[in-house]
This record gives structure tokens, C-alpha cells and sequence, in this order.
């Protein structure tokens, strides 16, 4: 009797993630040691600075998470085992930090290297698309990310983590690191709903009036093709000038430099987005339901609460989700100008070639952004009653 | 009554409704005809201001509707159009309850009306109130719609090609239904529709529209043995003249009494539907039955071809 044999099924992404993983660990190192914070760094294995029990354990983890990613289909396991080896690679690298630093000694910064990057991309990468294959509702989405972040918060607030040189960093800058980020949001959140005021109503009157269309869409078209850079230079001059012509516009904070130039600058890049995405809404609602509005009896007013904008806030709640998500990223750049938010440790950071500074201001504002997409994302779900 | 004096639409160059004038009698059911671009749209759009006349008036029971708010107006008027326009995002129920709201009824005014008419359209309340339009098939959202416009129990119905996007055999239930309810509430309907066929079997009157001109309002029959203009010719059919007109006559109006050797049809059987019967079984004569179900009249074939012949009337 003749058996046929199939060759064993394998997850491509999973295959495609392994390769990531092993070739950043095969070819980086896990952790750097640096003699002080501006020195290139020195790279270390595991073994080097870990007791042997340790390494096997972490090994284990990773030939485990290899094995899952690449064999077990069931998306529960997948997420659970790339998050304890999310959780296991930082131990490791936090205890590898500890293991190295001399007591006492705060100039020394051990930074995770290259290896723990991409294995942290590739098991992230892991986790967010089995958390994807379990299509969990907007509530459950929001709720991961919740317990995602609480987790990160409070295993960072333990101290087991404080010999990595980010929070070495972060420990520097404990008090501006809080303003910072509440002025990265505000900078963010204040421009988006500044700029909301005015494009709502200017959506709106673009699509009553077809004509008008063309001319809005295309000036707001031309202002984001300026670069941002480029356009915090434009507005230095009039804003320095307004605020020399009157005094008490530079008594509110109005300057050439500074927050006042980033928040015009965001609002500006918010308009298109926002309007653009008000008038695709809008356009898109039945023109037969609106129709029918008219013939029973709505007023106009009546038309436009009951019926076009319910039917049109998926499409604006995606318009907010666009540029918050860009505002966040955008606000980096605003520290150029003396705008502050977490752009100032970036661009301090590269001054100093310190890439642990850099790292400090870069990676919260990825966890900012990638939140807002989440969150907005699951409001624009519960939103959506009709199937698209 | 509904009187149209003069009505005129201009758009810039062109003239979508020129000069309508017509009369529609109380609980009747008016059907207005004719070919895309014909201005049959226009015109029942502008009985209900969502198109304003370049000139001539509107008058409901000699009330010209120019002396009331628009929006007011349209509450008291019925309102259906294809493709329905049922609101995605409210329920069954809520959008039944559109003008009732509107008009300020109270919760259980507005929730009885809503249980009443779902029955009369054979939709269980239970089942059908608070599901969403697009979980019903094509003929539910149809007679949802319906229903959405008779809510608030308007003397007036405008329906814009209600029908127009329903299968044949659907649409054959949806005239029935729409027969059925004019017969039940009274209601004055006036109907669009581009199928010829469609306005024959629902108008008391029905209207010809061509250009933007009212080419003849007249009973069904006298537009077939009596057209105005060459297009109502045209449309009416030249070729099935005698067939159309029998198909508006039901068969127990011609009946004598008597049961002879023949098929046996039922009492709301047209003369064309008798005819069909005839020639299908070979027979001279065929039986019409009562409203219990027995056969008690017939008609014969002779009587038939007596009541189509109108050549040289």
C-alpha cells in the first residue's frame, strides 16, 4: 500500500516573520553597551552576561514562538505565545541591562540592539494579525489595547526595566518628558478640532454647491503639497510681524517661532483631509433617502440631522482618524520651531547622537498614533449600523 | 380634488413641462405615462413643491399650495419614489414613523399606526418592526415604503415608478396590493410610471405625457378607441388595440345567466383573461363564477368579439 504524502502545511506570514526574527538574531546583537551615552555602542550576547538556566529559557521561548508561527493555525495560541516572547525578549534584555551596569554607576547605557528591533517587530507583527484573525468587535479592539498599554505602563513603572538606556533617559527627563507629551497632544488635538470648526461647515457648503468644489479642494490640495518644513519657514514671517503690529496677539502666545506657527501650520494640513472626507460622506448618502426626506416633509435642517449626517459620520469619523494620525507624526517636526512636544528629545537626541533620546521622543509618538487609529477606527465601526 | 391650471417648468433652455393642465377627481387612481424626459417627473414633483412652477398653480380643494410652507404641505401628502429611499440607518418601524413624528403625534399614537399598517401590508409587527431595511427582501422594503407613505393617513398619494425596480411577478403583487389599499383607505393616488401596461391596469384616468406636453387624460378605454395623438396610438399599441380594451373589462360585467359545457374562471377574470381561456381549451363559452367561488353566469365567444369591436364606431 502506498501512502501519499503531502508536504506539512505552513503559515506563509509565519514563514515570513521567522525569517525576520532569525536573521535579526543570527546577525545583531540583542544589547549594546555603551561606556557613556554618546559612545557607539559595544554589542554582547546573551550568554555572555546571563546565567546559563536564563538563556536556555529564552531560547526555548523562541523555538517555541517558531514552531507556533509557523505550524499552529488556532489564532489564540499564535497571540498568546508571541506575547509571552514579547514579554520574555524584554526580561532578557532589562535583566542583560542590570547584569552589566556597575551598581551606582548612571553613565554607562545598555540599549537593546538591533536583534531585539526586529524580533520585536516580527512577533508584533505576529500578534497583530492573529488579533486580526480573531475579528473581535470596535469594543474588544479597544479593550486590548487598553490591557496592551496598562500592561507596558505598569511593567515599566515596576524599576525591573530602569538599567535600559531609554528609561535612563527618561529618568533625565522625567518632568519635561510629561509636558512634553501633554503639549504634543494638545498641539495634536487643539489644530484637529480648530480646523474641525472649519472644515464641517466648508464640506458641507461644497457639497451643496458642486461649483465651489473645485476651487476649495483644489487650494487645500496645494497647501499639503508644501512641505512641512517649508511652511513653518512661510509662517515665521507674518506671524513675527503680526505679533510686532500688536502686542497683545503676542501676549496670547502669537510669535514667529514656536507653538504658534505649528498650530496654524497643523490646522492647515487638517483642512483637506477633513473636507475632502465631509464631502466623499456626504456625496455618498442615497440620494434617494434624501429624496424621500424632502417629499415627506424635512426641512433642510431637519434633512441634514436626521438623515445625511448619520449616514455621512463613518466617512468624517475616517477624516479625524487621518489627521490625528498625521498630527501626532507631524507634531515632531513642530520641535524644529521651538513648537516642543516629543519632536524636542528627537531632534536633542540627534544633536547629541544620543539615539536613546531620539528613541525616547520617537517611539511614544508611534504609540500615540498607533492608538488613535485604533480607537478612532472602532468608533467609525460602531457608527457604521449599514453595511457598506 | 387636485387641479394642475397651467403648469409650466423651464430649465434654462429647455422646457421640461409645458403648460399641463388637468383635473384629478377624489379617490381615484391617476397614472401619468410616458417615455424618459417626457416631464412626468417634473410635473408630480411640482404638486408637492419639491419643484417649484416656472408659472401656473397648484390647487388641493381649491387651495393654491403656494399659500403654505413647503415642507408643511408635503407632510399632508403622500410620498413614495423608485428605489425607495427607505433610511438605512432607522429601523422598520422608525422609518414608517417619519411624517407622524414630524407632525408631533404622541409614542403610542405613532406605534399604533405603525402595528396597523405593518398588518395591513402583511408584515408581522413583531417580526418586521425593528429590523433594518437591508435585511428585508425587495418586495418587503417595496411594501415598507408604501406603508411609510400612507402613515400619516394623507387624502394624497404621489408615487414616482414605485414599482420600477421589482421583478414581474412582484410587481403584478405590488399593483394588486396597491389596487386593494386604494379601494380600503380612498386614498386620491396620482402615479409616474414609462410602462404602458403598469398605467393601464392601475389608472381610473390615465395621463399621456410627451416633450413635456399633456397629449390626453382620459379613461383607459377612450384612449384606446379614441386617441388624441399619434404618439397615444403609438403607445397604446396598434397591433393589440381590441386586446387592451378587453383586458379592461372584467368579465362578469358582459355575463348572462346560465352554466354551459366550458372552463369555469374566476369573478375578478378580465374579458382578455376570458378570451386567453377560449382559445386555450377549444370551447364556445366559458363559465364566470361568483363571489362564493360557483359558477352561476357565462359568457360565449360571440359576446367576446362583440364588446373588443369598435372599427368603425
Amino acid at each position: 500500500m502506498s501512502t501519499v504524502r503531502r508536504a506539512p502545511w505552513v503559515d506563509p506570514l509565519g514563514a515570513v516573520l521567522l525569517t525576520i526574527g532569525a536573521f535579526g538574531w543570527l546577525t545583531l546583537p540583542l544589547v549594546l553597551f555603551k561606556a557613556n551615552r554618546i559612545l557607539p555602542g559595544v554589542p554582547h550576547t546573551l550568554a555572555e552576561v546571563l546565567p546559563t538556566s536564563f538563556v536556555v529559557a529564552v531560547y526555548a521561548t523562541l523555538a517555541t514562538t517558531a514552531y507556533v508561527a509557523l505550524r499552529v493555525a488556532s489564532p489564540r495560541v499564535r497571540l498568546a505565545t508571541a506575547l509571552l516572547a514579547i514579554a520574555v525578549i524584554a526580561v532578557a534584555v532589562a535583566a542583560a541591562a542590570s547584569a552589566l551596569t556597575p551598581p551606582g554607576n548612571r553613565v554607562v547605557r545598555v540599549a537593546p540592539g538591533g536583534a531585539f528591533w526586529l524580533l520585536l517587530l516580527a512577533l508584533g507583527l505576529l500578534a497583530t494579525d492573529a488579533i486580526a484573525r480573531l475579528r473581535p468587535g470596535p469594543l474588544l479592539r479597544v479593550g486590548w489595547l487598553v490591557a496592551f498599554f496598562a500592561a507596558v505602563i505598569g511593567a515599566l513603572h515596576t524599576g525591573f526595566f530602569d538599567d535600559l538606556s531609554i528609561l535612563r533617559e527618561h529618568a533625565v527627563n522625567a518632568a519635561r518628558f510629561a509636558d512634553e507629551v501633554r503639549r504634543h497632544l494638545w498641539l495634536a488635538l487643539g489644530s484637529l478640532l480648530a480646523a474641525l470648526l472649519l472644515a464641517w461647515p466648508l464640506g458641507l457648503v461644497c457639497h451643496r454647491l458642486p461649483r465651489l468644489q473645485g476651487a476649495v479642494l483644489g487650494t487645500l490640495n496645494f497647501v499639503q503639497t508644501i512641505p512641512s518644513i517649508a511652511l513653518f519657514g512661510i509662517l515665521m514671517a507674518p506671524l513675527a510681524a503680526l505679533a510686532a503690529a500688536w502686542p497683545w496677539l503676542a501676549g496670547l502666545g502669537v510669535s514667529g517661532i514656536g507653538a504658534a506657527p505649528a498650530a496654524v501650520a497643523l490646522f492647515l494640513y487638517s483642512l483637506l483631509p477633513l473636507v475632502a472626507n465631509t464631502v466623499v460622506g456626504l456625496s455618498r448618502v442615497s440620494s434617494a433617502a434624501v429624496d424621500a426626506a424632502r417629499g415627506m416633509g424635512m426641512t433642510s435642517l431637519q434633512v441634514l440631522r436626521a438623515i445625511e449626517l448619520p449616514l455621512a459620520l463613518p466617512a468624517l469619523l475616517a477624516g479625524i482618524r487621518i489627521v490625528l494620525v498625521q498630527n501626532i507624526g507631524l507634531v515632531t517636526i513642530a520641535a524644529l520651531i521651538g513648537g516642543g512636544g516629543l519632536g524636542t528629545f528627537v531632534f536633542q537626541g540627534i544633536g547629541q547622537t544620543a539615539m536613546d533620546l531620539v528613541l525616547l521622543g520617537a517611539l511614544p509618538t508611534v504609540a500615540l498614533a498607533f492608538a488613535a487609529a485604533v480607537v478612532l477606527d472602532a468608533l467609525a465601526d460602531l457608527t457604521r449600523r449599514v453595511p457598506r | 380634488m387636485i387641479t394642475l391650471e397651467r403648469l409650466t417648468k423651464r430649465y434654462e433652455a429647455t422646457t421640461a413641462v409645458d403648460d399641463v393642465s388637468m383635473i384629478v377627481e377624489p379617490h381615484t387612481i391617476t397614472t401619468v405615462v410616458g417615455t424618459s424626459g417626457s416631464g412626468k417627473s417634473t410635473l408630480l414633483r411640482m404638486i408637492n413643491r419639491l419643484v417649484e412652477p416656472t408659472s401656473g398653480r397648484v390647487l388641493i380643494d381649491g387651495i393654491d399650495t403656494a399659500t403654505e410652507p413647503a415642507h408643511l404641505l408635503r407632510r399632508r401628502i403622500g410620498y413614495a419614489i423608485q428605489g425607495l429611499g427607505l433610511f438605512p440607518h432607522r429601523t422598520v418601524a422608525e422609518n414608517i414613523a417619519t411624517v407622524p413624528r414630524l407632525l408631533g403625534w404622541d409614542a403610542a399614537r405613532v406605534r399604533r399606526r405603525v402595528d396597523e399598517l405593518l398588518a395591513a401590508f402583511e408584515l408581522d409587527p413583531a417580526r418586521y418592526a425593528d429590523v433594518y431595511p437591508h435585511e428585508l427582501s425587495g418586495g418587503e422594503q417595496q411594501r415598507v415604503g408604501v406603508a411609510r407613505a400612507l402613515a400619516a393617513e394623507p387624502n394624497l398619494l404621489l408615487m414616482d415608478e414605485p414599482f420600477g425596480a421589482l421583478d414581474p411577478i412582484l410587481r403584478g403583487k405590488a399593483q394588486d396590493d396597491l389596487l386593494d389599499i386604494q379601494r380600503r383607505f380612498g386614498t386620491t393616488i396620482i402615479l409616474v410610471t414609462h410602462d404602458i401596461d403598469e398605467a393601464f391596469r392601475l389608472g381610473h384616468r390615465v395621463a399621456v405625457m410627451s416633450g413635456g406636453r399633456l397629449l390626453q387624460h382620459d379613461r383607459p378605454a377612450r384612449l384606446v378607441t379614441h386617441p388624441a395623438d399619434p404618439f397615444v396610438s403609438q403607445l397604446v399599441g396598434a397591433t393589440e388595440r381590441a386586446l387592451r380594451l378587453l383586458a379592461l373589462t372584467p368579465a362578469h360585467e358582459i355575463a348572462r345567466p346560465g352554466v354551459v359545457e366550458g372552463p369555469t374562471l374566476p369573478g375578478t377574470a378580465t374579458l382578455r383573461e376570458l378570451l386567453d381561456a377560449l382559445v386555450w381549451s377549444g370551447a364556445a363559452a366559458a363559465n364566470v363564477a361568483d363571489g362564493a367561488g360557483a359558477a352561476d353566469r357565462h359568457v360565449t365567444l360571440g359576446a367576446v368579439l362583440a364588446h373588443g369591436r369598435r372599427a368603425g364606431e
